[in-house]
């Protein structure tokens, strides 16, 4: 493996490579199409409202109508990329995405814009930290949590190739791109290994890569050589990777969501079931209180210190320490 | 509550004005304060929950759980600015906690939360949430044969959600009297107009079709609400819908029907001249 990857400076907001590329791709491609919920600015999807408003359908506040009309377009040949809060359209339309898109196995495209803890002090009706969980347990949907813009726009295209359910979890929140090496390439259900290493691996995806990339380099300080992953495919998921990061007997998980049933949940039930090692889940334990999404990140400590503090946890435990 | 007895109706009018005058000078300064929030909707809204509070429900601060107190809920849970500088001066949080608004670790989080600010009968932020949680407040009251009464606000774009056209469906079929349901009808949504998105009219004649009372009346004349929302049930046997005709970011001459205010936040030198307008 080359030299490490690496967070470059400079901080973007991923809606901005989601509608980019977006765009880009509805130029070559007429079956494209938009559904939101009042939602046009907040999935930054004004461009392509101005440049193709009969291909932008606005439902009105209607989550559980937008992702039906969303399967009834697809029923036409279209390619709808339905966009809004990812909370609300993950909660409140979650059956509609189950019987309509998931069952139903149709060509819809979920986009849920500022998951996590972006909306930070609107609070847990506006967070989305349960969405993987929800999600995950459907059949025939597949899940990226993308980390940067290339991620992003790779996702999207990915997404428009693919001919069936995806669902892109993106954010708000400010992050660097990485650098990556020439040619990497993205694709459904492939991990990334972004910094080789034995003592330990660290799990991430979205906006948890660049922490713990962060942490990976303090660790290799300390003498300690973390592996880290980014594991933006939930599903489908990357098996082989995850058992190899077994091998270090010593793993840590971190993400924007809950602590049940996110990546962490994925990543236990492989490993648990099959090459058995010692992990910390970093993520939200319950409710959040007030505050901003970086208040919230340190408050629960998802930082790169909190990764540095949990890998050595992990290591003690492994060594029966 | 009870000192209003013995007000004229023109005092009584007068002390409703200036509670809304001081709801909305207080709702400014949190949104400015804590730079982030919904003012239009806060303004629009700031009448509404004025009459209500100090002319109309009957609760006691002291005792926000007493079982025979009327309810309310705000269904557009965005507008916390509104709804609490409104429970501070009725009482029910301390008027200083309102410069915790959506600080860290702050019980004023940016939508309501029951368990930590009394007066607060159910969560809300996902809109579309209040009229079914009425309508089980209404039916439990039935059941008891209390009078007591429900009130729920929403939002003229939240209207486009159907869960409120379920809960207004059950509510007209099992005659709800005590329940009353008010729009907050400014016209603006979060990105556009209403009629630009998904049109609601005619809104008074859909409620009527699922068996609804209904009344036009404008949501910044307090006089006008008085008459309206503190009029008793008496033997009308329909819920209520109150359209109240409001515009977004009224009171404040820059913000009135501008949709970029749904969650604006004012600079100094708005702030400066909001407040001057609302001195
Ligand atoms: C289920 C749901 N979808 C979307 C949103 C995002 N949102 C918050 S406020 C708002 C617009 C509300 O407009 P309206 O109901 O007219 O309220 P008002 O004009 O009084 O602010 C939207 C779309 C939300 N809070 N809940
Ligand atoms: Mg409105």
């Amino acid at each position: 493996m080359a030299a490490a990857v690496q967070n470059a400076p400079g901080l973007h907001d991923c809606r901005d490579a989601f509608a980019k590329t977006l765009e880009a791709l509805a130029e070559a491609d007429g079956r494209i199409v938009a559904v939101v919920n009042d939602s046009v600015g907040s999935s930054k999807l004004g461009g392509f409202k101005k440049r193709w408003p009969e291909r932008l359908v606005n439902v009105g506040i209607a989550e559980q109508n937008m992702v039906g009309v969303g399967a009834g377009l697809a029923n036409g040949g279209k390619v709808p990329f339905v966009s809004g809060a990812a909370c609300f359209l993950t909660g409140r339309a979650l059956e509609q995405i189950k019987a309509d898109v998931a069952y139903s196995n149709t060509n819809v495209k979920l986009a849920g814009i500022s998951s996590g803890v972006a909306y930070g002090e609107l609070g847990p009706t506006h967070h989305s930290i349960e969405d993987l969980a929800w999600l995950r347990l459907l059949p025939n949907l597949t899940i990226v949590v993308p980390s940067d813009p290339w991620e992003t726009a790779e996702a999207v295209k990915a997404a428009v190739a693919h001919e069936g359910p995806v669902f892109l979890r993106l954010s708000r929140m400010p992050v660097p791109e990485l650098k990556r090496p020439e040619g990497a390439r993205f694709q459904f259900g492939k991990a990334e290994v972004l910094r080789a290493g034995t003592d330990a691996a660290i799990i991430a995806n979205g906006v948890m890569v660049t922490r713990a990339l962060v942490a990976a380099e303090a660790l290799a300080e300390a003498g300690i050589a973390a592996r880290v992953i980014n594991l933006s495919s939930i599903a489908p998921i990357d098996r082989e990777v995850i058992l190899a990061a077994a091998e270090t007997g010593a793993i840590v998980t971190i993400e924007e969501h809950s602590i049940r049933g996110g990546l962490g949940g994925a990543v236990a039930e492989i490993v648990s079931t099959t090459r058995p090692a010692a992990m910390r889940i970093l993520g939200f334990p319950g409710f959040a209180p007030t505050g901003s999404a970086e208040f919230l990140l340190e408050h629960f400590g998802l930082t790169s210190e909190g990764i540095v503090r949990a890998v050595h946890e992990v290591i003690a435990m492994r060594d029966g320490r | 509550m009870l000192e209003k007895i013995s007000q004229t109706s023109d005092e009584r009018i007068a002390a409703i004005r200036e509670k809304a005058r001081i709801i909305r000078r207080r709702a400014i300064q949190m949104v400015f304060d804590a730079k982030q929030g919904h003012p239009g909707g806060d303004m629009s809204v700031t009448d509404i929950l004025a009459t209500l509070y100090f002319g109309v429900l009957r609760y006691d601060p002291a005792q926000p759980d007493d079982p025979a107190r009327d309810r309310f809920v705000l269904s557009k849970g965005h507008c916390t600015g509104a709804l609490y500088a409104t429970l501070a001066e009725a009482g029910f949080i301390p008027l200083d906690e309102l410069a915790t608004y959506m600080r860290p670790l702050s019980m004023l989080n940016g939508h309501p939360n029951r368990n930590y600010v009394p007066g607060v009968e159910t969560n809300t932020g996902p809109l579309g949430h209040g009229m079914p949680v009425a309508v089980g407040m209404a039916i439990a009251g039935q059941i008891d044969g209390s009078d007591r009464r429900v009130f729920v606000v929403t939002g003229d774009g939240e209207q486009q959600e159907g869960s409120n056209w379920e809960a207004g469906m059950i509510a007209g079929h099992r005659h709800l009297a005590q329940l009353t349901l008010i729009i907050d009808r400014n016209h603006l949504q979060q990105g556009a107009r209403t009629d630009e998105t998904n049109d609601l009219e005619p809104l008074a004649d859909k409620w009527r079709a699922f068996g609804w009372h209904v009344v036009d009346v404008d949501g910044h004349d307090h006089a006008a609400l008085l008459d309206v929302l503190g009029a008793p049930v008496g033997d009308r046997v329909k819920p209520l819908c109150v359209i109240a005709h409001t515009h977004k970011g009224n009171g404040i001459s820059y913000m009135v029907d501008q949709v970029q205010w749904h969650h604006g936040v004012p600079n100094q030198e708005q702030y400066e001249l909001a407040m001057e307008e609302l001195a």
